[in-house]
């Protein structure tokens, strides 16, 4: 047996292969519910109504999906580039952190108009900064930055946790370590009334349209991508290599730092250190899941929120451990990997 | 000043300093064998929670507790596995086949041990490996209390790293490894099998990272909790990068790793009114950072590592 490349690749290969990888893992995944000792019917069936059964689910849903259209995009962007930008997690949070610092407190005397987009910017900004250290390191000292992006992941949760424990703690939360919440006119402003799905799903979908065809329409999108496929060819080819990783850099670490911003002022309006259930690392996922490709990241964040918001009821209604949902998207993820690879080669024998 | 003297001059100090050392030890060496392969298996924080999980739920099970490293080591081969065939069979991006696989260990590890030990407000512990003194070298003063008062798996842990030392420096076979990871074309020239050298890597590799895990609920603490592996697998990969992919070294890199840990710790309870304990807490990965940096630009990178290797294709 040996491997041969496809000389092209068609794109109806590619969905139908995405497709192939998403059952193959929902049926593995539907092993170990079997295993558990559910119906896995049911259970596959609590899930699709759990996430879209009512009015309430289906927001909750789409609420889920905003944060994760970001940290797929900041994962996607970087990847393309071959910039291994695992440090999502802490950039969402130190985005949030500004945020419920200067929403609560320098900047609240601004109105709204103004207040939103500053804070916003100011999310994005404390996410730019974050991944500029491992990709210093990458430039300055050649420092694989996936190593270090991640170990900042934990530096920064120990350093939003000081903060809503030290200076920034709520003193009405009755000793809770959270933020003081950001103030109301810092909110952004809901979608459907009397749910928790805020405007920030429709700027999440308008910044993966606008990075999609940043992407496939301008010279940057061109120099990220040559600068991914092969460095040494780019730098021949006049692609001024630092320089794009550290635009690649900005725009990662700023989607994932938005993320952040966006959670606080659309769903809580305060930070704590369970703020985010890992949309860093699910972002990963979502980015994978999606080929990379920028529309993709809207379908699979959408898929990936179902997958938690759904099995949150299913695993109530069957004792079923809700981490059914990790293991089925990280499935997900793996047998995206193989499914892929079979597009690019065919096996002769 | 003097706080920091007793804190360093006492014996507890530095028993705990080879305690925190020893899962470092194991997932470094881990992670050193196959990346000496040519292979970076950065699936390594899933494995050791699995490891952790497993190894914890069979001793749970009635098990004893040398049963329980074996079948963590067995479970960190089949992930291993999983990783063989995802970077040297389909030589797959192994940065994020290794990503993918510390997602899935992870989370599934979570899955398996709700699922047989459900939620509960105390959690369900075992009976840990206790301490052995070594004859002789125990009952020497400071140092017999210090270093020779450990559990049998920290012992296990010292003698692996000199085995590898001398596996990788001394024998055939650990040329074949080094040379695989260097160049596995002139490898194969000289009648080594590239992938079957790497498969081997791998699972071995994989098996000693689950062990480490595997440390830290049948050794350091009696239950498992998730994320209690807190980021010590990715500690890991930054050892052995500060190792130079070196055994000897690695051992010493998880000794200093674990005396910062344990200082900081002890630091803690007579400065800990003046600084926020997450100062503290932080300190392990900013050192890794730090060590990263310094490291990175001298260390000898095994030529080949992260390059899939394919019969008759360059």
């Amino acid at each position: 047996m040996r491997l041969e490349r496809r000389d092209h690749r068609p794109i109806a290969l590619i969905i139908a292969a995405a497709l192939m990888a998403v059952l193959a893992a929902l049926a593995m995944a539907g092993i170990l519910i079997g295993l558990a000792g559910a119906p896995v019917l049911k259970a596959y069936w609590l899930i699709v109504s759990g996430a879209f059964g009512t009015r309430l689910a289906a927001t909750e849903t789409l609420t889920r999906a905003t944060p994760l259209i970001l940290t797929g995009l900041a994962a996607a962007v970087a990847f393309r580039a071959r910039l291994w930008n695992i440090g999502a997690e802490g950039q969402f949070y130190l985005g949030a952190i500004i945020v419920a610092a200067l929403g609560s407190d320098f900047l609240s005397a601004l109105p709204a108009p103004l207040l939103i987009p500053a804070l916003l910017t100011a999310g994005a900004i404390a996410g730019m900064v974050l991944i500029l250290v491992p990709l210093w390191l990458r430039l300055r000292f050649s420092v694989d930055e996936v190593v270090t992006s991640l170990l900042l992941n934990f530096v920064s949760l120990l350093f939003v946790s000081m903060l809503i424990d030290g200076v920034l703690k709520d003193p009405l939360a009755f000793g809770w370590p959270q933020s003081t919440p950001v103030s109301d006119h810092a909110l952004l402003p809901k979608l459907i009334e009397r749910s928790r799905l805020h405007i920030g799903l429709a700027f999440a979908v308008v910044i993966a349209v606008v990075v999609h065809f940043a992407q496939s329409r301008t010279v940057f999108g061109m120099q990220s991508r040559a600068a991914g496929l092969n460095p040494a060819a780019a730098i021949f080819a006049g692609v001024p290599l630092k320089l794009t990783l550290v635009k690649v850099a900005c725009l990662s670490g700023g989607l994932a730092g938005l993320a952040g911003a966006i959670e606080v002022m659309g769903v809580k309006g305060y930070v704590t250190t369970d703020l985010s259930p890992g949309f860093g690392y699910s972002g990963i996922i979502v980015a994978m899941l999606a080929n990379l490709h920028p529309i993709g990241v809207v379908l699979t964040a959408l898929f990936t929120a179902t997958m938690f918001v759904g099995a949150d009821g299913m695993s109530r209604a069957l004792s079923i451990p809700t981490y059914i949902a990790d293991v089925t998207v990280a499935l997900s993820l793996l047998t995206m990997l193989v499914a892929l690879f079979f597009t690019q080669y065919r096996i002769r024998r | 000043m003097m706080a920091l003297v007793d804190i360093v001059s006492s014996a507890g100090l530095w028993a705990a300093v080879l305690r925190i050392a020893t899962p470092l030890l194991f997932g470094t060496l881990g992670a050193l064998l196959c990346e000496r392969s040519g292979v970076l298996n950065l699936g390594i924080e899933g494995i050791m929670t699995f490891g952790a999980m497993v190894g914890w739920l069979a001793v749970f099970h009635g098990a004893d507790l040398w049963s329980g490293l074996i079948v963590a080591a067995v479970a960190g081969a089949i992930f291993g596995l999983l990783h063989g065939v995802l970077t040297v069979t389909l030589g797959l991006s192994q940065h994020v086949t290794g990503l993918g696989i510390t997602l899935f260990a992870s989370s599934l590890s979570y899955f398996i041990f709700r699922l047989v030990v459900p939620l509960a407000s105390t959690p369900p512990t075992i009976a840990p490996f206790q301490p052995v003194d070594v004859p002789v070298l125990s009952e020497l003063p400071f140092f017999g209390q210090a270093f020779f008062s450990q559990t049998p798996p920290t012992y296990l842990a010292i003698l692996l790293a000199l085995s590898m030392a001398y596996l990788l420096f001394r024998t055939p076979l650990g040329l074949a490894i080094r040379m695989t990871g260097e160049n596995p074309h002139a490898a194969e020239a000289q009648g080594i099998n590239p992938v079957m050298i790497r498969y081997g890597a791998i699972l071995t590799g994989s098996a000693l990272m689950a062990m480490g895990g595997a440390f830290l609920t049948l050794s350091a603490f009696n239950s498992f909790f998730p994320t209690m592996v807190q980021g010590r697998g990715w500690i890991c990969i930054a050892l052995v990068i500060f190792a130079s992919w070196r055994p000897g070294r690695a051992f010493l890199g998880a000794l200093l790793f674990a005396f910062f840990d344990a200082f900081q710790l002890r630091l803690q309870t007579v400065i800990g009114g003046l600084v926020p304990y997450q100062i503290f807490l932080m300190t392990p990965y900013l050192l890794s950072i730090a060590a990263l940096a310094v490291m990175a630009r001298r260390a000898r990178v095994p030529q080949s590592l992260m390059q899939p290797y394919r019969r008759g294709e360059r």
